[in-house]
């Protein structure tokens, strides 16, 4: 391999970052689609929908972390996609890092949004 | 041999936004520029949904708030539009997560699936606009 491993046969993949985040947005997928049939569950089996049940369920800490713990991967498969996209379409390496860079901006925000929403009291 | 005397190799490239009405559109191909748009829709909507979350949880005043606010016909409609993005996201990535291991990548199955997507996320997107506009 060091031998050969120079000029136009150089090595130039093989960091496996395209296949870590293909990995990576498949799991966060199951992670967020198995808390989306446990939200649905408890929402349909509350006999009354109020204000008291909906908060008491978000007034549990584990439930706080865990939803927090969904939120990231939510975020995480979200840069990702939007990465692929914006690779697909837009060519112009200039305005493509204009825009990753407001993605993954856009994305810290609303991480500390889900923050602040979860853990006011 | 030299470089400059081999055929060009062919170039594959993708589909950008502007071909796509020159494009043929099998359901599958429907199925996925779908599952982009709805994805991206919800990526740009997630503060409004945040923002939601938030007046639910806040105080039972913000609770009822939200009540009325989600009462008018044009945040319904945002609402339905997100249930719909959400939904076909859900049912077109549960098939990716499928033919991921190896099931159904022939044409004939997969063009099946394409379209057992739209049939299950569209009926579900009927019965959330039913309860949203008050059917029942």
């Amino acid at each position: 391999m060091a031998d050969n491993n120079i000029g136009p046969k150089r090595l130039v993949v093989g960091a496996h970052y395209g296949l870590r985040d293909w990995l990576a947005q498949r799991a966060t997928a199951v992670v967020m689609a198995v808390y989306t049939v446990i939200l649905l569950v408890c929402f349909f089996t509350s006999t009354n929908f109020s204000y008291q049940g909906w908060a008491a369920l978000f007034s549990h800490q584990w439930f706080k972390v865990a939803t927090f713990a969904v939120f990231m991967a939510l975020f995480f498969h979200a840069w990702i996609g939007v990465r692929d996209a914006l690779m697909d379409y837009v060519k112009p390496v200039g305005v493509r890092l204009v825009l990753q860079v407001a993605t993954i901006l856009w994305l810290i925000g609303c991480a500390g949004y889900a923050a602040q929403i979860l853990w006011r009291n | 041999m030299s470089e400059a005397a081999k055929p060009p190799r062919p170039q594959f490239r993708n589909i950008h936004l502007t071909q796509i009405a020159g494009y043929r559109m099998p359901l599958a191909a429907i199925v996925s520029i779908m599952h982009r748009i709805s994805g991206l829709f919800l990526f740009l909507m997630l503060p409004f949904v945040l923002f939601l979350l938030d007046s639910s949880l806040l105080s039972e005043g913000t609770f009822d708030y939200l009540k009325g606010f989600t009462s008018g016909w044009f945040v319904k409609l945002v609402i339905l539009a997100l249930s719909w993005a959400y939904l076909h996201h859900f049912c077109a990535g549960i098939r990716h997560l499928i033919m991921d291991n190896h099931i159904g990548l022939d044409k004939d199955s997969a063009r099946k699936s394409s379209a057992t997507v739209l049939v299950v996320s569209i009926t579900l997107m009927v019965l959330v606009a039913l309860k949203l506009f008050g059917a029942f």
